[in-house]
This record gives structure tokens, sequence and C-alpha cells, in this order.
């Protein structure tokens, strides 16, 4: 889990210095409270409180819940969602290793749903120390003061997400590309200069810190690979049919949070199959289910939902999906040779060369 | 290329899963197989070997000379045990098994006489390959071979498998996959000749034309040496066999020769294989050609905390102690003792207990080299999934035994377990894996036994009152006969009384 903190930190530090302090506040909260909350549940289960926050699963998971928050949230979404992650996502079922669901995703589903508006005001990238980015005592207004962005001044900083804003036009009946004009640009999504989550804006960032967990053995190439080979290929050939309306991989391989998704939060060994096969179909499974979300769902993006869905299958990926067992046919019979051996020993040896 | 399954040009056929593990055969490798010296007493096992155990013939006190059968074979699957040396019988009775309990086992005590002198009906054949096969099975039967890999399968029963099944090919497991033992190693180099010869005599009682012999990449001289040896004989090849463990596992060594997967609950003979061990080979060879039974076996003694890491030739029940005494004992306090080799080995429950046939090491272990560490939760990595080379799932098959849903384990797969411990090695959490699957077949077979155990009992009793009814009902029918007998009889008195009665009526009548 240290790697994959550690894999995690180039795009945080990015993120972090793209949002400034608000963000920087909110990411401290999300972990504290995450913290807090399973030495809460761990004194209150009678389990060795500081040997388990060693395991750093509870520090990982407020991280992850951090990175798909927007920036300038307010300090209690961090805490409620902590609260959520840790209680309700992952304590319930006996804590660690023993959860049916991604905790992050599961506080995640739960906020959006619960706080529409604050989860969904994304503001436009501000890094630290330029003239548009609040400052310390700013940025404590903005997290702890309680009041909304446009009061403290900062309304022309608040922008949609490109997923939010894309949606929003083609729902009033633009086309695509004019939908897309001035606000998608591969190449901004993928360094992360863009509205959006710590964890959403750069992909590229992302990308490489997972690519390097693949390489360390951490993370197994299947889900990724599957999760973002399905994604290309719908948006592909959905883009091939009608350019008009749907758009091409790179948009969604390069915005929103698939990438977090596809290296980080699908990855996750506890809530994921643990045969390959049914590693491979719970990563088309999250695609599939990512682009039909974002595509035709109500929500601008389907991440959170693709994930926990594919998570509900899990059990049933790993019932379905074993692998064969030695000796064994696929069903569990014991293998049977239909021609006697007999005949293979007596056969002449120079038949069958080639 | 591949012809009716077999490789032609040593390529290799993949299996799944496995691990890596450091070899450390380094500690061992160099040392040249070294005789040990006569101990002063010898416990020899009467189980030394899968099946009935032997049933000792010697008495008390009485002498007998090297190689003289001291207990004779007991039914089908069994192996007599012969004495290792020459001496007088001091002891028949219990002694402290190797065998993790430690439990008391029959054992035959044997003071040798230093003289070390042989039976003088110990006598080999000129040819084995001009004997009938089942006289060679028969001869490998009476010298109490068994698997020396460490499985102990009488190896007769093995050679007799021609008879059930069609074979066409004898592998010959040389991977000692398990890190640290060396031994088949050692007298693959320094009696390649041998071994060899054993082999083609195992072939020639198999009736099998083609023989494979499989040694993993870490024995380059091993490999060099068998291959030289092979060169002449064309129906031997010797094949280069990927480092990793468990090759020499039986069922994926045959796979990756030959391509052919053996069915579950099956034999290799299934497929036309038989596996031999190198050093079985070699005891073969000493058995036909010297006439000379199973009576002692190379042991690697190895591991960090031994002084000198040695392999050692080993009269069969000779201490564990000599021959770490002979090692130079510790060089510090081992955190684990071991008999067999680190990943399927056994602990050993003290030093005192002896060496028997299936004993190929002897490892003690500093703490470091154990990594013994406290398991934490199992958070489902997987990492066990990719390492079991049998496609089991392990982590699943671990939570219903620790629920004892051995039944549910079962479902899983773990009758299909090998045991080969690559789950328990991989398993970031130090969750003891193997351990649990290990513990599950122990139950399972204890309640197997209790079942039969109960199923005997109550047709014992139900047999006993059935008897019981039967006597009960012999005994009525006996009394109503008797019964009926006795109103027959008084019946019969009856009416002679009155014939009496009446004649006297008449009789008197007439006189009156």
């Amino acid at each position: 889990m240290a790697l994959v903190m550690l894999a995690l930190v180039p795009a945080t530090l990015f993120g972090l210095s793209q949002f400034g302090w608000p963000a920087i506040f909110l990411f401290t909260v999300t972990l504290g409270a995450t913290l807090g909350f399973e030495a809460l549940s761990l004194a209150a289960a009678g389990k060795p409180v500081r040997l388990t926050l060693m395991d750093g699963s509870a520090l990982l998971t407020g991280w992850l819940l951090a990175l798909t928050l927007p920036p300038w949230a307010p300090w209690w979404i961090g805490v409620v969602g902590g609260a959520l992650a840790v209680l309700l996502g992952k304590q319930v079922f006996g804590g660690i290793g023993q959860n049916l669901f991604n905790p992050a995703m599961v506080a995640r589903v739960a906020l959006l749903i619960s706080f529409p508006l604050e989860m969904t005001r994304w503001v436009a990238p501000a890094p630290l120390f330029t003239g548009d980015a609040p400052g310390f005592f700013e940025g404590l207004t903005i997290t702890f003061g309680g009041q909304t962005l446009d009061a403290l001044g900062f309304d022309a900083m608040s922008g949609a997400s490109i997923l939010g804003h894309v949606r929003t036009e083609l729902g009033q009946g633009e086309v695509l590309n004019a939908a897309l004009t001035g606000v998608f640009d591969p190449f901004s999504a993928l360094l992360g200069t863009v509205p959006g989550s710590l964890g959403e804006t750069s992909a590229l960032l992302i990308a490489l810190g997972g690519l390097w967990l693949i390489y360390k053995g951490v993370i197994d190439w299947r889900i990724p690979a599957a999760l973002l080979g399905t994604v290309a290929v719908l948006a592909t050939g959905m883009h091939l049919i009608d350019p008009g309306h749907y758009a091409g991989a790179p948009y969604h391989l390069l915005t929103g949070s698939i990438m977090l998704a596809a290296f980080f939060i699908a990855t996750d060994p506890v809530t994921s199959p643990v045969s390959r096969a049914g590693q491979l179909v719970f990563g088309a499974g999250v695609g599939l289910l990512v682009y039909v979300i974002r595509t035709w769902g109500g929500y601008p993006e389907g991440v959170a939902f693709a994930v926990l869905l594919m998570n509900a299958a899990t059990p049933m990926l790993d019932h379905y999906l074993k692998p064969r067992i030695y000796g064994r046919d696929r069903r569990g019979q014991p293998l049977e040779y239909p021609q006697p051996e007999a005949t293979a020993a007596t056969a002449k040896p120079g038949e069958g060369r080639q | 290329m591949n012809v009716l399954g077999f490789n032609l040009f040593g390529e290799l056929h993949g299996i799944r899963g496995g691990v890596h593990p450091d070899d450390r055969k380094s500690l061992a490798a160099g040392q040249p197989i070294e005789d040990l010296p006569l101990p002063g007493l010898l416990h020899i096992p009467l189980q030394q070997h899968i099946g009935a155990a032997a049933n000792p013939v010697v008495q008390r006190r009485q002498q007998v000379r090297k190689g003289e059968v001291i207990a004779h074979a007991q039914g089908a699957v069994s192996a007599p045990i012969h004495a290792p040396t020459s001496g007088r019988i001091v002891g028949l009775g219990l002694y402290p098994a190797n065998h993790p309990s430690g439990l008391n086992v029959r054992t035959i005590t044997l003071q040798p006489d230093g003289e070390d002198r042989w039976h003088p009906d110990i006598r080999g054949v000129e040819d084995p390959f001009a004997l009938e096969p089942a006289e060679v099975a028969k001869r490998v039967a009476a010298a109490g071979i068994v698997g020396m890999g460490g499985a102990t399968f009488p190896s007769a029963v093995k050679l007799n498998l021609r008879n059930r099944y069609s074979l066409h090919t004898l592998v010959i497991n040389g991977a000692e996959c398990e890190p640290y033992l060396t031994c088949d190693d050692r007298l693959m180099r320094e009696h390649t000749a041998q071994v060899l010869d054993g082999v083609r005599i195992m072939a020639h009682a198999l009736g099998v034309s083609r023989i494979i012999i499989g040694i993993e990449g870490n024995k380059p001289e091993a490999l060099a040496a068998m291959r030289e040896a092979a060169a002449e004989h064309a129906e031997v090849s010797v094949v280069k066999l990927p480092t990793r463990y468990p090759m020499g596992s039986e069922k994926h060594l045959v796979q990756t020769l030959t391509g052919k997967e053996t069915p579950a609950r099956g034999l290799t003979a299934d497929i036309g294989v038989v596996v031999h061990n190198p050093a079985t080979a070699f005891a073969v060879h000493e058995a036909l050609r010297l006439g000379r039974p199973l009576i002692s076996r190379v042991v690697t003694v190895t591991g960090q905390a031994v002084a000198q890491p040695k392999n050692l030739r080993v009269p069969i029940g000779t201490r564990v102690q000599a021959l770490v005494d002979h090692c130079g004992g510790f060089s510090e306090e081992p955190a684990k003792l071991i008999s067999g080799g680190p990943m399927m080995g056994q602990p050993l429950a003290e030093l005192r207990v002896p060496i028997m046939k299936g004993s190929n090491g002897v490892l003690a272990l500093t703490p470091a080299e154990t990594g013994q560490r406290a398991p934490a939760p199992c958070i489902r990595c997987a990492s066990c999934v990719g390492a079991c080379p049998c496609g089991l799932v392990p982590l699943t098959m671990a939570a219903h035994v620790r629920t004892g849903d051995l039944d549910g384990a079962v479902d899983q797969g773990l009758m299909d377990c090998i045991g080969c411990g690559s789950c328990a090695y991989v398993c970031p959490a130090h969750i003891p894996l193997v351990q649990f699957f290990n513990h599950a077949k122990g139950e399972l077979a204890a309640r197997g036994r209790a079942k039969q155990k109960q199923t005997e009992t109550k047709r014992l009793a139900e047999a006993r009152t059935a008897r019981i009814e039967a006597q009960k009902q012999a005994k009525r029918a006996a009394m109503a006969k008797r019964k009926a007998e006795q109103a027959a009889q008084k019946a019969k008195e009856q009416a002679k009384e009155q014939a009496a009665a009446k004649a006297d009526h008449v009789e008197a009548a007439e006189a009156n």
C-alpha cells in the first residue's frame, strides 16, 4: 500500500499545486477524518488501533476519496466522506479485506447523491502563488468559511468539468464539435490544467503512476487494460458511427477520473475478482458501464457507479471464472483421454513428423 | 517440434503458477558425498514407506550381517528392511519417529559390531537386461527400495505398473526443486554411470523405450555429466528444466516434459509415464548389479545454522544428531529444524530421531532464514492464485477451512492440492495457507477413518444382535420342540394309562 501511495504522489502534488490552498486543506481534512474514524471504529471493536492504522489501508482510502472531491469543496464534505468511507464502506463488513464495495467509491457516491451542489462545483485551476490563486487565509475561508464561492468573490473561478460542460451542451441540442470547442484540448487534459477533481486532472501523471505500479508488480495489468481498452473500443466505434454526437477515444480516456479508476480504484484487490479471467471481465465491465453512464446516463461521469456495480458482481465472477484445476476440465471433471494410450504407444514413432 | 506429445528438441511445455525461491543450494552443492562413520546404535523404524509396516523377523540378541533382512514386507504395498551393518539386535521396541509428532513407533535397534561384514548371500547379476522385467521388479522389491525423493512409495509396485497400464516413457525426476537440497545433484555428478545404469534397468523393467531425465538449470554440472553419460544411449534424453518450484512435482514435471496433463485423481501411468528419482535409480543399480539392498542414502545437512554443510552417505537408522555432529554442530541456535526441504519438509521433533529411507535433508535454519512473521488479514491480492500450480484459489479454500467448512474446501478443490506451499511462500500477509490445507486434509482423513470405524462398529453390533436373536430363536424353537415332545409323551403315557386302566377294568370284570 505504501507503493500505491507513492505512485499517487506526483499526481497529487500536481493537483494540489493546481488548485492551491483550499485543495490542500480539503485533502488534509479528508485524510485526517478517515484516519480518525478508522481509529474510533477499531477502538470500538476492541482491535489494536495503532497496528491496524499502520497497514495504510485507511490512509489510502482517504487519499483516493480526496482525489475525487471537488478541490474547493467545504471541509465537512471531507469529514462526512471520511466517515462514510470507513464506517459504511469498510468497518461494517468487518474491516480490512472484508468489504464488498470500494470504500472511497461508496463515500463518493453517497456524497454525490446527498450533496449534489457541493459535489459538482468545480473550479478552474489557479496554480499556487499565481495572481488568481487564493492565498493561505483566503484558502482557509473557502474551505472552512461556510460561505458560497460567489459570496467570496471567486465566482469567475468556478466552471464545469469538461464532461459536465459537454453533457449540458449536448443536452441543449448542440453538436459535439461546438460543445467541445474551447473546452477540450487533449493536451491540457493530458497534463491536467483543466477543471476537475484533484485526481481527475492529470491523466498523464496518474497513468504514469499506474504503469509504475504494474512494472513493480503491485497491480496486475489485466484490469486497467480491459477497462481502458473497452472504453477506447466503444468510444472509437460510436465515434465512427456518428462523429457529430459521440466523442472519440482521446476525449473519454483523458477526461474525468477514468485513469484514476483504471489504475487505482478498480484494481483494489479486496473488491475485484481474484482470477485472471475474472479480472478481465471485471475491467471490461467497469469500462462498459462508464461509457454507458457517460453517454446515455443521468450523470456526466459514471466511474464511481460503474466500479460499485462491478464490485457487486465480483463474488459472482469469482464463482464462475475460477482457474482451471490441474488435471480437470473447465467444469471440474477429471480429464479424459479419448484415445487409449496403447494406440499412441504402439504407433510408429515416425508418424506425425513434419 | 512435437511428435506424439514428445519434445524432440528439448522444447518444454509451460505449466501454470510456481514460485522462484532463493535456492540456497550453494551452501552444500560444492560438498562431495562423504561417508558418515558408523554410529554406536542404529534405530531402524519398521514404517519407512507408504503402505503396511514391515514385520520383524529377528530376535533380541540375534547377530545379523550387513544386508540381512530384519523385517519382511507385509502385503502388496510394503517394503522389507535390511540390516545397515553387521551387529547385534539389542532392541525391538518403541522409539521416537522422524515425524513432526515425535511419537514412538516400532523400531529395531541394532548395535554395530564395527566389522561391517556383508551377508554371504549378497550377490548381484551379471546382466540385469537379460532378466525378465518381472524378475527385476522382484529383486527391487526384495532390496526394500522405495521412492527416495521423499514419497517413499515402494518402487517395485511402480515398476509393476506395466501389468495394468500401457507405458511408453520413464521420466527421471532430477529437478530437485526444493531449495537447499543437493543430494540428488551430488549423486548425479559423482555416480553418473551408476545412476544412468539404474535408470536403464528400470526402463527395462517397465518395458518402455524412452527415457527423459529432467534436471533443473541450477545444476549445470549434473546436467553436463548426465548428458555426457547418456550420449551413447539413443533412448535417453537429458533435458534442462527451468528453475522453478515445484518443477519436481511429478505431474507437473511430466507435463513440462511431454505436454500431457495427468487426469485429476489419476496416476501419470494413465498417460503412459512413470516417474522415478535419481537416488532410487542408484539404489536399483546397487540392488541389481551388486545385490545390495537399500541400507543407506545420501542426506544433505545444511542451513545457515549448520557449521559445515555437507552431503553425507548415511546408514539408515542413524540419529540426526550424529549427522549434525559430523557437520561441526550448530554455528548458532537454529530457529527451525526440518527433515526434508524447506517447502514441503516436516519440522523435526528432536535430534535423536533416525534417518529413514525417504530422508533427503536435514535443515537447521537461522531466524533470518525462516523469515517467520505474524500473519495479517487477507486482502484478496490473489498472489496465491497466481502461484498455485494446480489452478486452485487458495484464499477461498483457506476461508472455508478457517470457518471449519471442510466440505466447502473440498468443493473448491482441496483434494487437488499437492501441498507444495507456493501459496504460503508468496503470501504477502504471511498467512500459512498450505498449513491450513494440510490440517484440513489430515482432519478429513481422520474423519474418514472415524466413519469407517463407526460403520464397522455398527456392522459388528448389528451382527451381534442378529446372532443373539438367532440364538434366542433357536432356544425358543428347541424349547417348543421339547414341550411338544413332552406333551406328546404325556399324551402317550395318558393313553397308556387309560389303556392300562381299561385293561385292569376289563380284567377285573372278567375276574368277576
